[in-house]
């Protein structure tokens, strides 16, 4: 049992970092821009595509840097040539735009790559057996995904807490138009932050892509995930990001591997299997855990609409 | 949506379209008597009034939801039980003509349970909480499999059930009457709401929150009573969906099914009441006609809404009414050579953009790219250079005449005529 519950942990912070990959990019977008970027997700799976098909010709170590940076000269496209146009539309424009972009992309990748899954595969360097833990494996390629997000952190936190570019950013974030009477020329500085964020997705996808499936149905799948970690985080704070991507990893690997119901561990007490609170009652974890994000969510929303760590509401 | 909160002059003249639109419905399955095309027609209108009510919170009250599908959804599904219920007892109890009236009232049960949460913010906030209920439900559809369905989804049948008049439903031609006569009573009732002090305040909200508190009415409460309505309405249409299909599954309540009537309602145009009839009938006929022509429907879906977002916030209605008002007001004196040159120059452009879709999704999808295929009434090989030059031309030729010849010409002519309405 205990064994089980390590092995869970593991597997959430694991799933809860690459969760993290993504949503650092996104709530970053929205505390600057106040545009919650529905194609997000989508941009996590160019990165992973992208990976791929450089991968082909360079092998991996040389597209787990080229496909980011790919990513986010695209992401700056967008920001540039879309975004910039609709913002003067107000937020509910710059809302359907990347909703509508994020059709497009997946049609589009569904297009260039097919709607079957690629097979996109780790490098065989990586392919080995770090340690066996109850009867499961635990791969040298899980370990490097954590190493890879730990960076990932790390540098953004130096990024944004140590260097003028990120006192800029964190400016821009609070303070648009003082920013502006400063001289630094805040549209680019979206541009820019756009992009980086698109990159950040970009190297989620990068190593996510392997992890899980590379498919077009990837990004509808993490997409409203990823929301429900930027707005229980907070939306705009990065440390809150990281909080609820390990909440939302670990709750929904425990939901997913454990055996429970509360008929089952409390007793029927006499109640059916019918009905609502019948069929709750006999619910059993594993398929519960879909739904729990978005309970949190809701919930969220409801309760303290500024998240755990975020300092404003949207 | 300026155009929304217009006084409108009380003349006769102005209701023209509530007689000519009824009567054009009516025959129209005189022309188009194929069971397909009037199964078509009744999906129009299902999707009419699921639109309309969409608009009632995106355009008239500012709200923009990412779940309307919910209400929609959950108004089949306890229509879908009524309907068995009755099918089990041998048809007797409520008639067939008012089982929408089921939907609509679930719907305004489930828009006071949800809307009492969701309501008390506007902006992102909202659009993020319907965003998460709708994933909630349609999540925990497939958790709830005795009033779901699972995965099948539930049948009913529309003929064993009364009926108020004495009529045969089998047919389909009388099922689309059904949904004409139900289309129009709630069109007609969604347009006198705007019409309301309460569709006034709406657009109050909407506009300016504050200040609408600031005359006395509290924001949170004319939203949460927008939405619920909207919801009535969408659960109407979700009860009419029954009786044209006899089938609900979960995806009535799914994501898919809120970003459609999101997609038709704005691309139709939100700030005009006949926008979201146009956008609905266009979606629905391009769904269905345009996917057996060509696999890169979604594609071009895509596209139209990005573009329609981009440069006619308006939507399409917005676009033709812009021009029709430019055009009464003198704006295209002189100038309505250039305006065809351009909508022309756009149409070669975006010709050769279908082009070039349609031979990339010949290369890149068939097993064979080789192989010859038919497009825009050629046969050519994907494989070969000369189409996609071909394409790639038309598609630059008409994008480049569009952008810089004829707009900058266009521009030099408005401008120089102070503010003739400009395209």
């Amino acid at each position: 049992m205990l064994d089980i519950i390590a092995y869970s942990i593991l597997n959430g912070v694991l799933y809860g970092m690459l969760l993290f990959m993504m949503s650092s990019g996104l709530t970053l977008i929205f505390g600057m821009m106040g545009v919650l970027n529905f194609a997000h997700a989508s941009f996590y799976m160019l990165g992973a595509y992208f990976a791929y098909t450089v991968g082909l010709a360079t092998g991996f170590w040389i597209a787990l840097f080229l496909a980011p940076i790919l990513v986010g000269v695209l992401g700056a496209g967008v920001e540039r040539y879309g975004l910039r146009r609709v913002h003067q539309f107000g937020h509910v424009p710059e809302l359907l735009f990347t909703f509508g972009l994020a059709y497009v992309i997946e049609e589009l990748v569904a297009l260039f790559w097919g709607t079957v899954p690629v097979p996109y595969r780790m490098p065989d360097i990586l392919d080995f057996t770090v340690f066996t833990m109850a009867g499961l494996d635990y791969s040298a390629f899980k370990v490097f995904i954590l190493g890879v997000s730990i960076f990932m952190f790390a540098g953004l936190w130096i990024l944004l807490k140590k260097t003028r570019a990120g006192l800029i950013i964190q400016g821009s974030l609070s303070r648009p138009d003082m920013v502006s009477a400063l001289g630094h020329n805040v549209p680019m500085v979206f541009t820019l932050v756009f992009a980086f964020g698109c990159a950040l997705a970009g190297l989620g996808g990068v190593v996510g892509g392997i992890q899980f499936v590379t498919d077009p149905g990837m990004a509808f799948m993490m997409g409203p995930i990823v929301f429900v970690v930027v707005v229980l985080g907070g939306l705009g704070s990065v440390p809150g990001a990281l909080i609820a991507s390990l909440l939302i990893g670990i709750l929904q690997t425990f939901f997913l591997s454990i055996n429970f119901s509360l008929a089952g561990s409390i007793g029927t007490l006499g109640i059916e299997s019918g009905g609502f609170f019948g069929t709750l009652w006999h619910m059993e974890a594993t398929r519960l855990a879909p739904v729990l994000p978005y309970l949190l969510l809701v919930l969220t929303l409801i309760v303290r609409p500024r998240g755990i760590l975020g300092k404003r509401e949207a | 949506m300026a155009n929304n909160t217009q006084a409108g002059s009380p003349s006769l003249l102005k209701f023209w379209p509530w007689v000519v639109i009824p009567i054009v419905a009516l025959i129209l399955p005189q022309i188009f008597s194929s069971g397909h095309s009037i199964n078509l027609l009744s999906h129009m209108g299902v999707a009419i009034i699921f639109a309309l009510s969409y608009n009632m919170l995106l355009g008239n009250t500012g709200l923009l939801s990412f779940g309307h599908a919910v209400y929609y959804g959950l108004g089949a599904y306890v229509a879908m039980h009524v309907l068995r219920s009755i099918n089990d007892a041998g048809g007797e109890g409520l008639p067939i003509e008012l089982l929408p009236l089921v939907g609509a009232s679930a719907g305004l049960g489930f828009g006071i349970i949800f809307g009492s949460v969701s309501t008390r913010k506007a902006g992102v906030i909202f659009a993020m909480i319907t965003l998460g209920l709708g994933a909630l439900v349609h999540s925990s559809s497939l958790m709830f499999a005795d009033f779901f369905g699972g995965e099948a989804g539930l049948f009913g049948n529309r003929t064993q059930i009364n009926s108020l008049f004495g009529i045969d439903y089998a047919s389909s031609v009388s099922v689309y009457y059904l949904v004409v006569v139900w289309t129009l009573i709630a069109a007609i009732l969604i347009y006198l709401l705007r019409k309301t002090p309460l569709g006034w305040m709406a657009n109050a909200v909407r506009d300016n929150p504050e200040r609408a508190q600031f005359v006395g009415y509290n924001p949170t409460m004319v939203r949460f009573i927008q939405f619920a309505l909207s919801a009535t309405f969408a659960g109407l249409a979700g009860g009419l969906f029954v009786i044209t299909d006899e089938i609900v599954n979960d995806e009535v309540v799914g994501q898919l099914q809120s970003g459609a009537v999101l997609l038709g309602t704005y691309i139709g145009g939100i700030g005009y009441f006949i926008g979201p009839i146009v956008g609905a009938s266009l979606v629905t006929i391009l769904e269905s006609s345009l996917s057996t022509y060509t696999e890169a429907w979604v594609l071009y879906f895509g596209l139209l809404f990005i573009s329609i977002v981009m440069f006619a916030p308006m939507g399409l209605v917005g676009v033709v009414h812009q021009q029709y008002l430019a055009w009464k007001a003198g704006g295209w004196r002189g100038n309505g050579y250039i305006r065809i040159y351009l909508l022309a120059a756009a149409l070669i452009g975006i010709f050769g953009l279908i082009c070039v879709i349609e031979l990339s999704y010949h290369y890149f999808r068939s097993w064979d790219p080789s192989a010859p295929f038919v497009l825009m009434g050629v046969t050519v090989d994907a494989t070969s250079f000369l189409p996609w030059l071909a394409s790639f031309c038309i598609a630059i030729i008409g994008f480049g005449l569009m952008i810089f010849h004829a707009k900058p010409i266009l521009a030099r002519l408005t401008d120089a005529k102070s503010d003739g309405g400009n395209a």
